[in-house]
């Protein structure tokens, strides 16, 4: 038994119990909130720098072999993305401190938070297609839960679009797993890879088929074109810690899903998924910089910038060259991190003004000089702009989308870039450059727990920010690490032989 | 048999996605409703269906003689039910208090957040 792949989501499901064991006590329950996501990103961190030194990491539910019990695997991919889960987890927890009213605390926001990221390490590190299903009606639950407290009239009508759409990829995921398994006869992702390679004739089509399925209902999950509308409809209404958390880390659990499928298990045919994934990606990231253009709003400004971020990390994928998976593995790393943060910035200049529309906003950067630099570091790094994080991440994919010959999908990703910074500049003329408007705003009321005090919302989002400043500059481990990752991810016979024990 | 399952839940999801389009909200939850059963019959029917014995293995041996039912499927859709449930119940919930604050059973009165 090798417990330090389950303990990224026992952490979580213990501090969710505790909490609840500390009903109401909510500074407890704060506390819990903050030492369980630092556990997690602990976890997380000895979980990589294992799987770095011993390579994939396998752990036999119960000690059944190989394809017959549930397994959790963990190589490189799947513990970043824990890592990442742990430090978003961490500064929503951080910044929840003072950003969640009471209200919202006496329903149970905390141990929902934990509930959350179990669902999402369960997601990460497992290795059955059916434990995948449980892991992501858990995350959904939990997101289901925190989109709606508070109860407002705006959350009633983005949590309705947001639970159906959710629903219904859930069903056609449950759809395709039915049919794989009438296909296949396992659910293991390693023995269904490793029969998959052997299936010919007739039955090539209900695969490509199930495939079809796997991509629909997983790009739903991920907010891709075109089937994201249920993003910008619901993520501005909730609070923004639960905004900042919901952005970095839900709809890439969607994009890590398929780069598992399809690095791994539908890799024989990529003629078929990987064209039309190109597409999508294509018109994801115009999609997502287009709609930011039109929005006068900053959360919802924002959420279209997710999808446009989607996009280019299913470009990387769908290009399946070493160089676009290593690309989309960094923008992965780089997103999530930059899109929490711009998330929280947005929630402090909510505390500051009292309001999320840009043109009710302004003159912050006379006032708080140094929110508009920690706002304007995840704002260029997302645009692209060197040396920061986005550079590397860009960089490396535009590079591997010229190799590949893909130059519609290399215009449009620089096209994109430009739309990227252009919204941002927006932000900032209308947010940070501007005079304050006419009127004046009236700063959001403190929660009476909080006191005036804004060094903790100050905290995660300075923590963060340091982040990509240091991604950007010191881009050589990450990148080696994420060159480790894709090889890994494309060479799925290590995966089978590390979880079945056999050279397929 | 197989056929006779396979059309019905075709059916299912025709009618799921058919009351998933309309307007209501409630008519909206039934379709998930309809949707989610779907889904578990036709995880049922695409398992295979053998009208076998229960999978036991019989003492002193290390597996089981002659034709078994596959366990496996029906345990997916016991796992499938409960989360459904669970999830359904949560949409009912959220249906109910949305028309409360909305005053509404109508989708196209909820385009607020759309804007």
């Amino acid at each position: 038994m090798n417990l330090s792949i389950a303990l990224p989501i026992l952490i979580p499901l213990f501090a969710g119990a505790l909490s609840l064991v500390f009903w109401r006590s909510y500074m407890a329950q704060r506390w819990i909130g903050v030492i369980g996501t630092a556990m997690l990103l602990w976890a997380g961190i000895v979980l990589l720098h294992t799987t770095w030194q011993e390579g994939i990491q396998v752990m036999h539910m119960g000690n059944w072999p190989g394809p017959f019990g549930i397994v959790l695997v963990a190589d490189l991919l799947g513990a970043i993305m824990v890592v990442l889960a742990g430090i978003t987890g961490f500064a929503t927890a951080l910044y929840s401190l003072v950003a969640i009213p009471r209200e919202h605390e006496k329903f149970g926001y905390y141990p929902l938070l934990h509930l959350l990221l179990a669902g999402v390490s369960g997601a990460f590190l497992t290795g059955d297609i059916f434990n995948l299903y449980v892991w992501f009606e858990v995350m959904l639950v939990a997101s289901f839960a925190l989109i709606i407290l508070g109860g407002e009239r705006a959350q009633m009508e983005g949590a309705i679009k947001y639970v159906t759409l959710n629903l219904f990829s859930s069903a056609l995921f449950l759809t395709a797993v039915g049919l794989l398994y009438g296909v296949v006869g396992s659910l293991n992702m390693a023995d269904v890879a490793a029969k998959l390679g052997q299936i010919e004739g007739e039955q090539q089509g209900l695969i490509s088929v199930i495939s079809i399925l796997f991509l629909v209902g997983f790009s739903i999950k991920a907010a891709a074109f075109p089937l994201f509308f249920w993003l910008p409809a619901s993520y501005h209404t909730p609070q923004v810690a639960v905004s900042a958390i919901f952005a970095a880390l839900l709809t890439k659990v969607g994009v890590y899903v398929l780069f598992r499928f399809f690095t791994l298990i539908f890799a024989h045919d990529t003629g078929l998924t990987h064209t039309i994934l190109l597409w999508v990606a294509i018109f994801t990231m115009l999609t997502g910089a287009l709609g930011a253009l039109a929005q006068s709003e900053f959360r919802r400004v924002l959420s279209f910038l997710i999808i446009g971020s989607i996009g280019y990390m299913l470009l990387g994928l769908s290009l399946m060259t070493p160089l676009a998976i290593i690309g989309g593995v960094i923008y992965l790393i780089h997103n999530i991190i930059l899109k929490a943060n711009l998330f929280l910035v947005s929630g402090l200049v909510y505390r500051l003004q009292g309001s999320y529309e840009l043109k009710k906003l302004g003159g912050l950067y006379r006032s708080h000089p140094w929110l508009a630099l920690l706002f304007l570091i995840p704002a260029l790094s997302l645009a692209g702009i060197p040396p920061l994080s986005g550079f590397v991440a860009k960089f490396t994919i535009i590079r591997a989308g010229i190799e590949a010959e893909a130059w519609i999908a290399v215009g449009v990703a620089l096209l994109v870039g430009l739309l990227t910074l252009y919204s941002m500049i927006k932000i900032w003329n209308e947010v940070f450059w501007k005079a304050p408007p006419e009127g004046g705003y009236c700063e959001a009321p403190a929660y009476t727990h909080q006191g005036n005090s804004l060094v903790m919302y100050y905290l995660p989002i300075a923590m963060l920010a340091s982040m990509t400043v240091l991604i950007g500059f010191a881009a050589q481990p990450i990148y080696e690490l994420a060159e480790a990752s894709a090889a890994q991810l494309l060479n799925p016979a290590a995966y089978i032989e590390a979880v079945l024990g056999v050279i397929p | 048999m197989e056929t006779l399952l396979a059309i019905v839940s075709g059916v299912l999801y025709a009618s799921a996605l058919y009351m998933m389009l309309r307007r209501s909200i409630v008519k909206l939850v039934i379709g998930l409703m309809l949707l989610s059963n779907a889904a578990n019959l036709l995880v049922f029917t695409a398992g295979g269906l053998t009208p076998g014995a229960p999978p036991l293995v019989p003492e002193g041996m290390s597996q089981p003689v002659g034709l078994i039912a596959d366990p496996l499927t029906q345990a997916l859709i016991l796992t499938a039910i409960v989360i459904s449930f669970g999830v359904l119940a949560f949409a009912v919930v959220l249906i109910h208090r949305a028309y409360e604050v909305v005053k509404e059973d109508d989708m196209d009165m909820m385009k607020d957040t759309d804007k």
